[in-house]
């Protein structure tokens, strides 16, 4: 259980509101964890505290067996990298330029080298040299992807933790399917552990081990797709209303909304 | 987005400014140049070259230079162009501590005396720079926090002022307000050295910085999850900027315009990176103040302009010539 990320009866307030109850989970290498929940079922909050941005009130959180609190936090910065939802740029950088803040936790002699390999890996190569204020959502998207996969980028692939805030809102279809099929992979190697916040089920279906639902700050449910993803579940949390079928060619569950 | 390379654009500003600056020495109610001051032995010249013109010169390059650094770090931590060295509230803190020492004077041996409205300004900001320091250290969204803050003193210390222009005399009044206008009149080499001890310093730390402060542009969270310690960060550039505003402000007076625009100018030329937009900047606003005071002293010789009038009066049009170039180019 060395390189685990380990959560145990993780809580937090903010006055009187409990934004987290209990939360027990963990994280481990070669796997894609899918975050899901209602709006404001405390999923950022959750990656906010996994991430040891924010304290909990109650539990603890180790990584590789030591408290997240006794990491300092240039070592976790080499052990775990974060991509937000939204993160603009006031001035305008270019997007080598971007990337390259991701190789801040490390030596600057082989920066050059693993900006061009990400870039490569993300599809942002074609972005190359342009101004990352002037880019379109969906390809900031792509450069702050490459940007968190830079910092954890060690001798050739990824190591530690990765934790993504919905990754592919703005992603056009190709490349949703580009970026997850990639965060696959990269996690298939057996050294990367990545966690993605994610509203679509039906991507979550088809590329996450585990799926973990959260509503009102409690984990409700966990399990493959199979065991989140069916219509009790998921009526009785998202109060939508809606079919699960399983998709044609793979043996994973698709959610489709009634009309 | 093809920039010339830094290093080289860096070595340049450099090259310039030391042209500049020996330009400017020679410079004066009196020309004096280097080559006839190397050959005729005359003392009473190398006096003014050296104990009148060079300490002016090397103040306008320092106070230039610590002002546009000071903005440029603003607008880095508030991540906004718009962000200036006045924005904190230091140089109307100055302000009201010289309408003070103006308009109700101590009975001061005369050598202090002489040096009261600087010594004024520079506990009026060195007092703001000390509310900043302690309200930097508690509260979590100190730095929006800071900004209404430094909009409330600027507002209270400008009512001051106001107050102080109304009760005092002509004469007092006129002191006050060329004051505001900003003059390196007070150039001597004792305090260029006193500014300088300030000014070095600050900008040395502020240079190791450089490469966090670039991280902090990806946003705070960004930048802590990178390894930054963001609130540690913030707050040492916060008063190592405030004392660079503070000791230029102490011996200039008010001197606007460079801390806006010089980093703004900076960037459009090299980029975002701090790594070169500091050095950049310090160079850019070392010769624009350097060619203003320049002026100011030699345009109506032997009186002289403030200085304060002229970095705006040069720097604006210039500016807003470079915004419309800039317009054109990006809708064309």
């Amino acid at each position: 259980m060395a390189d685990v990320l380990q959560a145990r009866h993780v809580s937090l307030h903010a006055g009187t509101r409990l934004l987290l109850d209990d939360v027990n989970l963990s994280l481990r290498p070669g796997e894609v964890v899918a975050l899901i929940g209602p709006n404001g079922a405390g999923k950022s909050t959750l990656l906010r505290v996994l991430t040891g941005y924010q304290l909990p009130d109650g539990g603890s959180i180790s990584l590789a067996a030591r408290p997240l609190e006794e990491w300092s936090n240039e070592a976790l910065s080499r052990q775990r990298a974060v991509m937000r939802q939204r993160s603009g740029m006031a001035f305008s950088w270019s997007v080598e330029e971007v990337i390259a803040m991701g190789r801040a936790p490390w030596p600057a002699d082989d920066t050059q080298r693993v900006v061009h390999e990400v870039m490569a890996l993300t599809g942002s190569d074609s972005l190359a040299g342009r101004d990352f204020c002037q880019l379109s959502g969906g390809e900031q998207q792509r450069v702050q992807l490459a940007r968190a996969l830079a910092q954890l980028w060690h001798k050739g692939q990824p190591h530690g933790w990765l934790f993504l805030d919905e990754p592919t809102s703005a992603l056009d279809l190709y490349h949703q399917q580009h970026i997850l099929r990639l965060l696959r992979r990269l996690a298939l190697t057996g050294t990367l552990s990545v966690c993605i916040v994610v509203h679509d089920l039906n991507l979550a279906a088809l590329w996450a081990d585990r799926i973990i639902l959260l509503q009102g700050g409690r984990l409700v449910a966990q399990g493959s797709p199979q065991q989140v993803l069916n219509e009790t579940t998921l009526t009785q949390w998202y109060q939508a209303e809606l079919k699960v079928f399983s998709h044609p060619e793979h043996p994973v569950p698709q959610v489709w909304l009634q009309q | 987005m093809r920039r010339p390379l830094p290093c080289q654009t860096l070595w340049l500003l450099g090259m310039a400014l030391l042209i500049l600056a020996l330009v400017a020495s020679n410079l004066g109610a009196m020309r004096l140049s280097i080559a006839v001051l190397w050959q005729v032995h005359d003392e009473a010249l190398r006096h003014i070259w050296l104990n009148i013109r060079l300490p002016r010169v090397l103040l306008a390059a320092l106070v230039g230079g610590a002002l546009a650094l000071s903005g440029c770090v603003m607008q880095g931590l508030f991540r906004n162009p718009l962000a200036d060295p006045g924005l904190l509230g230091i140089s109307s803190g100055a302000a009201l501590a010289v309408g003070l020492s103006v308009v109700l004077p101590l009975a001061l041996p005369a050598v202090l005396a002489l040096y009261a409205p600087m010594l004024a300004a520079f506990l009026g900001s060195l007092a703001v720079t000390l509310v900043i320091f302690f309200l930097s250290r508690q509260g979590n969204n100190s730095l929006s926090r800071l900004l209404l803050v430094g909009i409330a003193i600027n507002a209270l210390c400008g009512a001051a002022v106001g107050v102080l222009s109304w009760v005092s005399n002509d004469a007092q009044l006129r002191q006050l307000s060329l004051w505001g206008m900003g003059s390196l009149g007070q150039a001597q080499w004792s305090t260029l050295l006193a500014t300088a001890s300030f000014i070095l310093p600050a900008s040395l730390g502020i240079t190791f910085l450089a490469s966090r402060l670039n991280l902090l542009q990806l946003g705070d969270e960004e930048a802590h999850y990178l390894g930054v310690d963001v609130r540690r960060t913030q707050r040492r550039l916060l008063i190592l900027s405030a004392l660079l505003v503070a000791a230029a402000v102490a011996v200039s007076g008010v001197i606007g315009f460079i801390g806006l625009v010089i980093p703004h100018l900076v960037r459009m030329w090299l980029g975002a990176d701090h790594r070169w937009l500091i050095p950049g900047s310090v160079l850019a606003g070392a010769m624009l103040l350097l060619v203003a005071d320049t002026l100011a002293r030699t345009m109506v010789a032997p009186a002289e302009m403030p200085v304060g009038l002229l970095t705006s009066l040069l720097g604006g049009p210039w500016f807003l010539a470079l915004i419309f170039r800039q317009r054109r180019e990006t809708d064309g």
